[in-house]
């Protein structure tokens, strides 16, 4: 059995200059990556590595070449390395990403690419951050399906409108892009963060779920959802696209109209 | 000679790094705040800016625009909009709503932007303070309003008294 399937078009142009199939053009890169390592000194610097790479690469690729072939010692989170564990969430230019979705092409290639864990949590080593007080807010507001009624012996049924509702922050991959994000998290640390509450919206507003109300007056603290600002930085920090003040001002909202 | 090698996360002191699991003390959350200031202060937010565009676009057509605008201006143009009680609660909820919405946006970045309890205190008894002088002057102002200014049993000029 021979198929004869024709390969589909390619859409990346390549310059005419470039031979051979598959040839990807590489050009020399600096990243510039915070150090910190508290067993050594109290002070986080930068350090310059100047790495070849490809017009297919990623941030996360230059650092794991730095890390494999130049300086085993940089230390950062990556598990999946393809934007959905939400490990390698960092600092990319003065912008919170994913290392693994931002291609380095897409950066501005002629400066140093500044690298920095992401600001607000404690810094352990290099880019890691003590995402624990994250994860703290993220379990007080329970994402979990809380249902009153008798467990059936199927699935819970759902229509899809109602499936709709809540669609877009059941995509949260809990990264801490937003929160660290945040000009009010960063201040003093005590304000729950989009997050938290990107994922109480995703059970607030699901029909299944019975502790909204619950929920909502979690979110009704003096450090829940009454200390956005609605900057948007989250929105724009978000690396799978959630409309992070939006959901955080339907919290609001459905706050409002239970109390008044 | 032997390195004794201390094992990860445990939450050696001279690190000053938190062992996994243990929060900060900076991060965690004491006394939860019961009620709904915050809630009631952000519709208040809201509302009052609402309401406050009205009042104040108002204010600055009636004084700037109608009539001789800007020129006409002066203690008798103040005082005859105050001897109408309409001008008197315009002015007065301008004062109330402008103040109590002024102090909480000051408030909330005191809050955002004050890094010590000891700052975020005194920052918030100034405020509060001249916000509570403002307002109860203000308000004198309005219903102790005198046309007929008299200094030493001599009436000043450009008051408007009533004929003797």
């Amino acid at each position: 059995m021979s198929a004869e399937l024709a390969e589909p078009a390619s859409k990346i142009e390549l310059p005419a200059g470039v031979g051979g199939g598959g040839e990807i053009p590489s050009f020399d890169v600096t990243l510039r990556v915070r150090r910190y390592n508290p067993e050594v000194s109290e002070d986080a610097t930068w350090d310059d590595f100047k790495v070849t790479m490809y017009g297919t690469d990623r941030v996360l690729d230059a650092l794991h070449k730095i890390k494999w072939e130049m300086d085993g010692s940089v230390s950062f989170r990556r598990s999946c390395a393809h934007g959905v564990c939400g490990s390698d969430a960092m600092r990319i230019n003065g912008r919170n990403r994913l290392a693994c979705k931002t291609l380095l092409k897409d950066l501005d290639t002629s400066k140093p690419i500044t690298v920095e864990p992401i600001k607000g949590l404690p810094v352990e080593k290099d880019l890691i951050v003590d995402m624990e007080p994250f994860f703290q807010s993220f379990r007080e507001v329970m994402p979990f399906l809380i249902n009153r009624g008798h467990e059936p012996t199927k699935e819970r049924l759902q229509s899809a409108e109602d499936r709709e509702r809540f669609d877009d922050t059941t995509k949260c991959i809990l990264c801490a892009a937003c929160t660290s994000s945040c000009p009010v998290f960063w201040t003093d640390g005590q304000y729950f963060g989009p997050a938290a509450i990107v994922n109480a919206h995703r059970f607030i507003f699901d029909s299944r779920d019975d502790a909204g109300d619950m929920r909502l007056e979690i979110l009704n603290d003096k450090e829940g959802v009454w200390r956005c600002r609605t900057t948007f930085n989250c929105t724009e920090a978000c690396p799978r696209g959630i409309q992070v003040t939006q959901a955080i001002a339907e919290v609001k909202q459905a706050i409002l109209s239970r109390k008044v | 000679m032997t390195a004794t090698i201390q094992s990860p996360r445990s939450g050696k002191p001279s690190s000053g790094k938190p062992s996994s699991g243990k929060i900060q003390p900076k991060y965690r959350r004491t006394g939860g705040s019961k009620g709904n200031f915050e809630m009631l202060a952000w519709l208040f937010m809201r509302l009052s800016g609402v309401v406050l565009v009205v009042l104040i676009f108002g204010h600055l057509t009636v004084n700037l625009l109608v009539g001789e605008g800007i020129h006409a201006i002066d203690f008798g143009f103040v005082a005859g909009k105050w001897a109408d009680p309409f001008w008197q609660f315009w002015d007065l909820a301008m004062l109330w709503l402008a103040m109590l919405h002024g102090t909480n946006g000051v408030r909330t970045i005191i809050n955002d932007y004050a890094e010590k309890d000891a700052t975020r205190l005194w920052l918030k008894i100034v405020l509060y303070a001249a916000t509570t002088v403002i307002i109860i002057l203000g308000t004198l102002v309005i219903f102790t309003f005198n046309p007929c200014p008299v200094a030493n049993g001599v009436q000043l000029p450009g008051g408007f008294c009533p004929a003797p």
